[in-house]
């Protein structure tokens, strides 16, 4: 699983910094995103569900949101 | 004592020429030299590249030799810096070091249109001097169709003249009489017009009212030169007659060279403008990776606040100047109206409503820019 840690960066950071990584990783791999911005938690499975791929889990931690995505296409 | 600053952009020339006039008396005396390092002769006032495309401005218009521009307190160095070494306070120019006791990292940033497959053969840009003249001669001869205007990646220079070109490109055509015959695409990577909220729904008010589609979730990947179509992450293709896109970004080789960082933009205090872990570096303008726009008037501000901390240091005053996040962007909403953007890090923009004042206020600041570059205004 390739993790990317957004925490600190607003909004779209976290977002963009999915797309390039989803862009890179094979198919099938998961990333895992984490984010303190709130608005991820919208943003990101909006745009994941658009693009096709599956969101695996979304959680929201202590003072930040875990999501994992798998790249499926 | 030496302040080598590296990059001839608008925030290394601006930090020149503010430090230049803070330490005038330290500079004649030979006590301080002020060094100006920068790969490019001439400084570019990029916003009028918006002006270029559509001939309301000349390249003489937009550009002048740096050594006019510079107090003559500066030492101008022509040279390419190829390795930063904060470590050991060095900057390799070929074979050449130069060391500093402070540096100012205003090295900017530059488009890549060649990490976008098929771009540079069919696509259209004008956030360089090469581009906006081509783009200056497709845009006269285009007689209708779908004109597709892409932004390719966040984050990119001034985020708002994307939203200006395609209002702009707008009035062109209605002016040429054929804006019934052709199609305007605005695509963006999220899921709105506009990074911040408020401006996006201003942005999208203003283009349902003008015709213009967009296209949201847009990231694109490839551009099929033969079929003429933009390609997106998001599985959508997009047919063009024209694409003017805003190519992905990155910041200067020299800082992925040097190890500062993979991407090229440097890791910066949000205050006080150091690099991170280096008291006596600063970077300014586009390079920085703050969540502030890369706009002209950003690294403005922030030549004012480094320069006043580096000649307080020097003259053993308290050093107390930071930056708040402060910007301000002049949108041109049509060839005669247009609003402007105040913002900072705590305080989201508010609009007047677009109007003709502001609109002429942008046209003469164009004009009255050179007198920023040269410290004065
Ligand atoms: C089309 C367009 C419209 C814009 N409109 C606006 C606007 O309306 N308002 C606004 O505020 N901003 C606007 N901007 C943004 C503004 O122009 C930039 O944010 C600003 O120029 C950034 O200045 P800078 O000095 O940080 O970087 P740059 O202008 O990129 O300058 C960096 C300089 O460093 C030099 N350099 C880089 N690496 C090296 C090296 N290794 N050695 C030596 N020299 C080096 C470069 O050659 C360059 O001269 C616009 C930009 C574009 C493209």
């Amino acid at each position: 699983m390739v993790v990317i840690d957004a925490r600190g960066s607003y909004c779209p950071g976290p977002l963009m910094e999915l797309i390039k990584t989803i862009k890179k990783v094979p198919l099938g791999e998961k990333i895992e995103l984490l984010s303190s911005d709130a608005s991820s938690a919208k943003d990101v499975p909006e745009w994941v569900k658009r693009a096709g791929h599956e969101l695996v889990e979304i959680k929201k931690e202590e003072d930040y949101w875990r999501i994992v995505v798998k790249k499926t296409k | 004592m030496n302040v080598t600053i590296v990059g001839g952009g608008v925030a290394g020339t601006l930090t020149a020429n503010y430090l230049a006039t803070r330490l005038r008396d330290e500079v004649r005396r030979k006590e301080i030299e002020i060094t100006l390092i920068s790969d490019r002769d001439k400084l570019l006032y990029e916003p009028g590249l918006l002006y270029l495309i559509f001939n309301r401005l000349e390249e003489k218009d937009i550009l002048r030799d740096l050594k006019i521009l510079l107090d003559p307190g500066v030492k101008f160095v022509f040279k390419r810096a190829d390795k930063i070494d904060l470590e050991n306070r060095e900057i390799r120019l070929g074979d050449e070091k130069l060391s500093y006791d402070y540096l100012v990292i205003a090295t900017g940033s530059r488009i890549v249109p060649e990490e976008i497959p098929g771009l540079t053969k069919t696509g259209h840009w004008f956030y360089n001097l090469d581009g906006a003249v081509r783009l200056r001669d497709e845009i006269a001869k285009f007689k209708g169709g779908k004109i597709v205007v892409s932004v390719m990646g966040v984050p990119h220079k001034c985020p708002v003249a994307p939203i200006e070109v395609t209002f702009l490109l707008h009035d062109f055509l209605k002016i040429h009489g054929i804006r019934k015959s052709s199609e305007i695409i605005y695509t963006y990577p999220i899921n709105r017009v506009f990074l911040m909220e408020s401006v996006s729904e201003l942005v999208q008010n203003l283009f349902t009212e003008k015709g213009i589609e967009t296209r949201t979730f847009f990231n694109p990947i490839e551009v099929d030169a033969e079929k003429r179509e933009v390609l997106t992450l998001e599985g959508e293709r997009e047919r063009f007659d024209l694409l003017i896109s805003i190519p992905p970004h990155k910041g200067s080789k020299v800082i992925i060279d040097s190890g500062i960082s993979d991407d090229g933009w440097v890791p910066t205090d949000r205050y006080t403008l150091k690099v991170k872990g280096h008291d006596n570096a600063f970077a300014i303008g586009d390079t920085t990776d703050l969540p502030v726009s890369k706009a002209g008037s950003v690294a403005h501000f922030q030549a004012e606040v480094v320069a006043e901390n580096i000649s307080a240091e020097i003259k053993g005053l308290p050093p107390t100047a930071r930056y708040f996040g402060k910007a301000m962007c002049f949108i041109e909403t049509s060839f005669n109206e247009a609003t402007y953007i105040w913002f900072d890090y705590e305080t989201q923009p508010k609009f007047v409503k677009p109007n003709k004042f502001t609109h002429w206020m942008k046209i003469a600041y164009n004009r009255m820019f050179w007198l920023t570059a040269r410290g004065v205004l």
